[in-house]
């Protein structure tokens, strides 16, 4: 019997790395609500996520770069799901499409599953801790 | 890493915001600098802001397209628009027929400018505070 972390750690992994790309995202929103013509984006995050998982169920069948100057495989932070625009509640006349309140509560509901992501995560490593140990 | 690279966005604009507010202290602090001449005058001075593309930012460490973008100041624009000349002909600096020129900036523009300036550092401040907190539980995973 073999323990793999990838079936114990399960979907929360992959979530961890789209809601950090995510938090990414909504701070360049953030940054730029005074930026002329911004548009603020945002990802489908349940599109996000399920690209990642299958895009790692594939097997670990990855490329060998033999020599300096081959283009490596893209990381597992990459995800090809487009970026979308958001569409602004009141229009703004220099362009910018940024909405500081609603880009601030995604940001914090985003930071908050997170956390939540983190606790599963983190609990699962606890199980699988006490099951090594035996105790 | 994602989560880092909120600093570096955050810290951007935090750098842009308090640019913003330097212009708006000068302009404020000159508001009643007299000239007695249209070369000399002081005139309103504002940053231009403009999205920089995180890719450009870190010189492309190979696959990883990042879609996110900080901010840069462009540059600080003059403005255009018209000075005050006001009729004192004791001021010293009052030219031949009497006349001294005044900056043109406008205080209540100012106000609203300075306001939006510190709301957005200290937006990008808590976007920080976040990203740190978010960090500093990924150092205690398994824990």
């Amino acid at each position: 019997m073999a323990i793999s972390f990838e079936s114990a750690l399960g979907i929360h992994e992959k979530a961890f790395g789209v809601r950090a790309k995510r938090a990414e995202l909504i701070a360049s929103n953030l940054a730029n609500s005074d930026t002329p013509n911004f548009k603020a984006r945002d990802i489908d995050f349940r599109a996000a996520l399920q690209d990642q998982v299958n895009n790692s169920g594939q097997g670990n069948l990855k490329m060998r770069s033999t020599r300096e100057g081959h283009i490596t495989e893209s990381s597992t932070e990459h995800f090809d799901q487009p970026l979308l625009y958001r569409v602004p509640m009141q229009p703004s006349i220099d362009g910018n499409t940024v909405d500081e309140h609603v880009e601030h509560a995604q940001f914090m509901e985003n930071a908050l599953a997170y956390q939540s992501t983190f606790t599963f995560l983190n609990s699962k490593f606890k199980g699988l801790t006490s099951a090594i140990r035996g105790e | 890493m994602s989560i880092s690279a909120v600093f570096d966005i955050a810290g951007s604009a935090m750098t842009a915001q308090s640019l913003r507010l330097n212009t708006t202290a000068s302009n404020m602090a000159n508001a009643q600098s007299a000239a007695s001449s249209v070369d000399e005058v002081y005139r309103a001075r504002h940053p231009v802001f403009a999205a920089v593309q995180q890719q450009a930012m870190e010189n492309a460490l190979g696959s990883e397209t990042s879609e996110s973008a900080g901010v840069s100041v462009l540059g600080i624009v003059e403005s255009d628009a018209p000075l005050e000349k006001r009729f004192e002909p004791g001021h010293p600096m009052a030219d031949d027929e009497g006349y001294v020129l005044y900056p043109n900036v406008n205080v209540v523009e100012e106000m609203t400018n300075m306001i939006s300036a510190s709301r957005g550092f200290q937006m990008n401040v808590e976007v920080m505070n976040s990203a740190k907190q978010m960090l500093q539980r990924v150092l205690t995973l398994g824990q």
